[in-house]
C-alpha cells in the first residue's frame, strides 16, 4: 500500500502543541521578569530561590520517600500475589486480583475519600503512615499486573528444565524466574513511581497537618499565586523525569529486542 | 538385554477425570534406546514426565536401578530431560546453560569449565560457549539442550520429541547423530516421537502406545512385522485391517498382489489411484464394501478406475491381530 | 482411588499457597472492607461537632436531589463528555496512525508521549496557565495576527478547564487506541480492499470495527478519571466550575460532613462501574485494552 503523508503530519502537530506547555515553562524559568507576560532576559534567579526554599525541599524529600517505601511494599505484595496465583486457577483468586486492581479503575478522588473515613474512623494520625498505605493501594496494581502478564507469557518447562537438573525450589526461583520477572518488576515499579510521585488528589485527603508532598505542596502555591519558582521547579523535575523515561526506554528496548528473538527464533 | 535399570509398574494417572494412563508396565535395560511412539495424546509425554518426576502418578511404582523413586522430588532424580521446545534458560549464555546442572551440584569451577567444554565438542558447538539461546538456530538449540542434559551423566535420557521442531532434512540427520551419542556414552535414552520412521530408525526397542496403553513392546521389526494389534498394524506400517470369519488381518499394502500370481482369487474394483511418498497407491474395494490398498514403486500403472481385477496376497502375510475397535479391553 | 486425587498430587499444580497471604491480607484489609465501609457510610449521620453519628438515614442521597447537587452532578457529566469527546476526536485518529508507523518510530512516539504523561499533572497544568492567562501567550498571538483586538481573558472560564481535561487525558486514549490498532492485521485491510472496497469503507467495515475496542476503552479510561479531576477545575476554571468531585473535597475540609461526601462518592462509583460493566458488555473482554 502507498504511504500516505498526512497522517503524520497530523501526528506531529498534534505533538507538538501537547509539548507548548510545557516548553513554555521551561522558557519562562529563566526569565528574569516576575510576570509570565513580559520577557526580560535570561536570569537564573528563580533556581537560586527554588534552592534556597526549605520548605520546598522537605516536600521533596517526602515525596521521594513515600514513593520508594509505597513501591518497596507494594513489589513484595504485587510480585508474591502474582507468583501464587499463577500456580493454581482459583476463582477466589481472580476475585481478589479484581478487587486488588480496583485503585486505579475508580476516580482517584473517591479513593481519597474512602482512606480519608477510614483512617479517621481507625483512630490513625493522618501523616506519613496514611500516605504510605494508601499510596501502597494503587502501586500493587501496576506491579501485580505486569508481573502477573510475564508470568502468564513464561515458558513453564524452563522451571521444568531447572528442576530436572537438581534446582531446588528456591535456586528455580533464583536462577529461572526471578530473572525474567526483572524487567516487568522494574517496568511496573517505575510507572508506580510515576503514580505516586505525581498524586495530588489522593494525598491532599491522606496527608497530615506536618506532612506536605511535593505535588500537594504546588497545588497549594499555584492556588494562592502563581511565582516562576514554581517554572524553575517544574524544569528541573522535567530534567529528572526525562533521566528516568530514557533509563527505562534503554531497559525496554533490551528486553524487547531479547521478546522479538525470541519469538522470531520459535 | 542387558541388566534391567528402570521398571514402571501399573502407572495410571488421570486428568480432570479423565485416564490417560491406564496401568503402564515397562522394563527397560541399561545402554538401550528404547522409544515411547503414538499419536498426540496417547500418554506419552505423561509417562515421561512420570519418570522425570514433574508429575506424580496417581497408582503404580517408578523405579530406578532396584529403588523406589516414585515420589522423589524431581531434582534429586539421576534422570534428565530434553525437552520438546528445548527449554534454554534465555538470560545464560551456552556454557551458563550447559553447566547448570554441575553448578547445582556445587562442582568446583575450573572442572564445570573442563567439562562444559567436553560437552559442547560432543554435540560439536566449541565455539559457541558465549552465545546467547536466541543467536542459535533450532538445530543448534537442540544440541545444547541434549549436551545440558548429558553433561550430568544421568542414568536415564529422556527426550521428549527433541527433533519435534525442525525440517526434515536436519532431522534425518539428527537421527543419526542422537543414535551415534547415545552409543558412545552408553547412557539409556527413553524417546518420545510420532514419527514412526524415527522410531524405526533408532531404537532397539519400540512401544507403541494408544489411548493410555502400552499395545506393544518390540524390536523395530516385531513392531513392523508381527503387529499384535490393528491399532499397531497402522500406525506403524500404514497397513490393511480386514475383517474375515470374525477374524481380523493385517496386511501391509506392498504386500497386496494383483493380476496373475495364484493366490489372486479376490475379486476388486479398482476405486481410486494416488501418488504419495515415491509409491503409487492404489484403492480397491471388495465384493463385501470393505478397502485395501495397494502400493507400487512408479508414479502409474495400467489399472483404470472401475476396472474389475483379480487381487490376494500370501497367507504368511496376513498376521492376525486383536482389533481395537471390537475389544474393550483395549479401552 | 484413581479419579479422587487428580489436582493434589501433579506437582506442577502444587504452588507455594503461602505466597498469597501478603496480596490477600492487604486487599480485603486495606481495599475491599474501606470501599464496604464507604457505601456503610453514606447510610450514617453526621455527627454533631465532629465525626459519624451511627444511626442510620437516607438524607445523605436525599439532599443529592437538592437542585444544587444535581446541577453539580449534571455540570460534571457535560464536562466529562465534553472533554471526552474531544479527546476521542483527537486521541483515536493520533493512535490509529501511530500504530501505522515503523517498530522504530512506534517507539519513539511512545516515548514522546509518555513525557508529558509522566510530567507532574499539576505542571503539566500550569504551562496552560502562561497559555491562557490574561495577556499571555495566546492573547499575544492572537493580537499579534489581528485577529483579536483585546486578550480574551480565557483563564478561568469553561473552555481553559475543557483544554486542561482533553490535555490531561489524551494519553489514555491514545495508548488505548494505539495499543487495539497495533494488533489489527494489515492484510484484513488489504482483503478488504481487494474485495472491492473503497478505503474509506474498508477503514468502516474493518479496521474501525476492529479497533473499537481501544476507543471505548479510551472512552472509559478518560471519563471516569475527569468526573473527579478537581485540581484541574480549580486551577484553570478559578471558583467558577464546580464539579462532583470539588464538592467532595468541600464537604471533607470546608463541610466536616463525611456521610455526605460518601453519598456523593457511591453515586459516582456506582456510575463508574456502570460504565465499566457496559464497555465489557460491548466489547466482550475483560481487560481495558491499554490499560498500562
Amino acid at each position: 500500500m502507498k504511504k500516505k503523508k498526512w497522517p503524520f503530519v497530523y501526528v506531529a502537530v498534534i505533538t507538538v502543541l501537547t509539548y507548548i506547555p510545557i516548553l513554555l515553562t521551561v522558557v519562562y524559568s529563566f526569565n528574569a521578569s516576575k510576570l509570565t507576560s513580559v520577557w526580560e532576559g535570561f536570569s537564573l534567579k528563580w533556581y537560586r530561590e527554588l534552592f534556597r526554599d526549605r520548605d520546598l525541599g522537605e516536600a521533596l524529600i517526602n515525596s521521594l520517600i513515600l514513593a520508594v517505601l509505597s513501591c518497596a511494599f507494594a513489589v513484595l505484595i504485587g510480585t508474591s500475589g502474582a507468583l501464587g496465583m499463577s500456580r493454581r486457577k482459583r476463582k477466589l483468586d481472580d476475585a481478589v486480583a479484581y478487587v486488588s486492581t480496583l485503585p486505579i479503575m475508580i476516580p482517584e478522588i473517591i479513593l481519597g475519600m474512602v482512606f480519608l473515613s477510614v483512617f479517621s474512623l481507625m483512630g490513625l494520625p493522618f501523616g506519613m503512615v496514611t500516605l504510605v498505605i494508601a499510596h501502597t493501594t494503587f502501586c500493587v496494581p501496576y506491579i501485580f499486573t505486569m508481573v502477573r502478564a510475564r508470568l502468564v507469557g513464561m515458558d513453564r518447562s524452563l522451571e521444568e528444565a531447572a528442576l530436572d537438573l537438581g534446582a531446588t525450589k528456591w535456586q528455580v526461583f533464583r536462577d529461572v524466574i526471578l530473572p525474567q520477572i526483572l524487567p516487568a518488576i522494574l517496568s511496573g515499579v517505575l510507572l508506580a513511581f510515576a503514580m505516586s510521585f505525581d498524586d495530588v488528589v489522593i494525598s491532599i485527603f491522606v496527608t497530615g497537618p506536618k506532612v506536605n508532598t511535593l505535588p500537594v505542596k504546588i497545588y497549594t502555591k499555584l492556588k494562592t499565586g502563581v511565582t516562576p519558582e514554581i517554572n524553575a521547579l517544574a524544569t528541573v523535575m522535567l530534567f529528572v523525569i526525562l533521566l528516568c523515561l530514557a533509563g527505562a526506554y534503554v531497559l525496554g528496548r533490551k528486553s524487547q529486542t531479547a521478546v522479538e528473538k525470541a519469538a522470531g527464533g520459535k | 538385554m542387558g541388566e534391567s535399570i528402570l521398571q514402571l509398574r501399573q502407572i495410571r494417572k488421570s486428568f480432570d477425570n479423565t485416564e490417560v494412563l491406564k496401568g503402564i508396565d515397562l522394563e527397560v535395560a541399561q545402554g538401550e534406546f528404547i522409544t515411547l511412539l503414538g499419536a498426540s495424546g496417547c500418554g506419552k509425554t505423561t509417562t515421561l514426565r512420570i519418570i522425570a518426576g514433574l508429575e506424580l502418578p496417581d497408582a503404580g511404582q517408578v523405579i530406578l536401578e532396584g529403588q523406589d523413586i516414585t515420589n522423589r522430588e524431581p531434582n534429586k532424580r539421576d534422570v534428565n530431560t530434553v525437552f520438546q521446545n528445548y527449554a534454554l534458560f534465555p538470560h545464560m549464555n551456552v556454557s551458563d546453560n550447559v553447566g547448570y546442572g554441575l553448578k547445582i551440584r556445587k562442582v568446583p569451577k575450573a572442572e564445570i569449565g573442563r567439562k562444559v567444554e567436553q560437552a559442547l565438542r560432543l554435540v560439536q558447538l566449541e565455539e559457541y560457549g558465549k552465545r546467547m539461546p536466541d543467536q542459535l538456530s533450532g538445530g543448534q538449540k537442540q544440541r545444547i539442550a541434549i549436551a545440558r542434559a548429558v553433561i550430568n551423566e544421568p542414568k536415564v535420557l529422556l527426550l521428549d520429541e527433541p527433533l519435534g521442531a525442525l525440517d526434515l532434512k536436519l532431522r534425518r540427520q539428527m537421527q543419526l547423530e542422537l543414535k551415534r551419542l547415545q552409543k558412545r556414552l552408553g547412557i539409556t535414552f527413553i524417546y518420545i516421537t510420532h514419527d514412526q520412521e524415527e522410531a524405526i530408525n533408532m531404537s532397539d526397542r519400540i512401544g507403541v502406545m494408544h489411548e493410555g496403553v502400552l499395545e506393544q513392546l518390540g524390536t523395530p521389526n516385531e513392531v513392523y512385522y508381527q503387529p499384535k494389534t490393528s491399532y499397531v498394524a497402522d500406525f506403524v506400517g500404514n497397513a490393511n485391517i480386514l475383517h474375515k470369519n470374525g477374524e481380523t488381518f493385517a496386511i501391509r499394502s506392498e504386500n497386496i498382489l494383483m493380476n496373475g500370481e495364484a493366490v489372486c482369487t479376490q475379486e476388486a474394483v479398482v476405486v481410486e489411484k494416488s501418488f504419495a511418498g515415491g509409491q503409487l497407491r492404489i484403492l480397491f474395494r471388495l465384493p463385501d464394501g470393505q478397502t485395501l490398498t495397494a502400493s507400487r514403486y512408479g508414479i502409474d500403472n495400467d489399472l483404470q478406475p472401475g476396472q474389475k481385477v483379480q487381487i490376494g496376497w500370501d497367507a504368511k502375510d496376513a498376521v492376525k491381530v486383536i482389533d481395537n475397535d471390537k475389544d474393550e479391553n483395549h479401552k | 482411588m484413581t479419579k479422587t486425587k487428580i489436582t493434589s498430587n501433579s506437582r506442577r499444580r502444587s504452588g507455594n499457597v503461602g505466597l498469597m497471604i501478603p496480596m490477600y491480607v492487604f486487599t480485603i484489609l486495606f481495599v475491599a472492607l474501606p470501599i464496604l465501609y464507604l457505601f456503610l457510610l453514606s447510610f450514617l449521620q453526621r455527627a454533631q461537632v465532629w465525626g459519624v453519628d451511627f444511626t442510620f438515614t437516607l438524607d445523605n442521597y436525599k439532599r443529592i436531589l437538592e437542585p444544587l447537587y444535581l446541577d453539580t452532578f449534571w455540570q460534571s457529566l457535560k464536562l466529562a463528555f465534553t472533554a471526552t469527546f474531544f479527546v476521542a476526536l483527537i486521541g483515536y485518529p493520533y493512535g490509529y496512525f501511530m500504530a501505522q508507523m515503523n517498530a522504530v518510530w512506534k517507539r519513539r512516539m511512545l516515548l514522546l508521549i509518555m513525557i508529558p504523561f509522566w510530567t507532574s499533572a499539576l505542571i503539566r497544568l500550569y504551562g496552560w496557565i502562561i497559555v491562557f492567562r490574561s495577556n499571555g501567550v495566546l492573547d499575544k498571538i492572537l493580537m499579534g495576527l489581528h485577529l483579536t483586538k483585546q486578550p480574551l481573558k480565557l483563564l478561568y472560564t469553561y473552555p481553559a478547564v475543557v483544554v486542561g481535561m482533553i490535555y490531561s487525558l489524551l494519553p489514555f486514549m491514545i495508548l488505548a487506541v494505539y495499543s487495539s490498532a497495533e494488533k489489527l492485521d494489515a492484510s484484513l485491510v488489504e482483503a478488504s480492499r481487494d474485495l472491492g472496497a473503497s478505503a474509506w469503507k474498508a477503514f468502516w467495515t474493518v479496521s474501525f470495527r476492529l479497533t473499537l475496542p481501544g476507543l471505548l476503552s479510551g472512552v472509559v479510561l478518560s471519563f471516569i478519571p475527569s468526573m473527579g479531576l478537581f485540581f484541574i477545575a480549580d486551577i484553570l476554571g478559578g471558583n467558577k466550575i464546580v464539579l462532583v468531585g470539588s464538592v467532595i473535597q468541600e464537604q471533607i475540609t470546608k463541610g466536616r460532613n463525611q456521610p455526605f461526601a460518601a453519598a456523593l462518592s457511591a453515586v459516582l462509583m456506582v456510575l463508574t462501574s456502570v460504565m465499566i460493566r457496559l464497555y465489557r458488555k460491548i466489547t466482550g473482554t475483560s481487560q481495558l485494552e491499554g490499560m498500562m
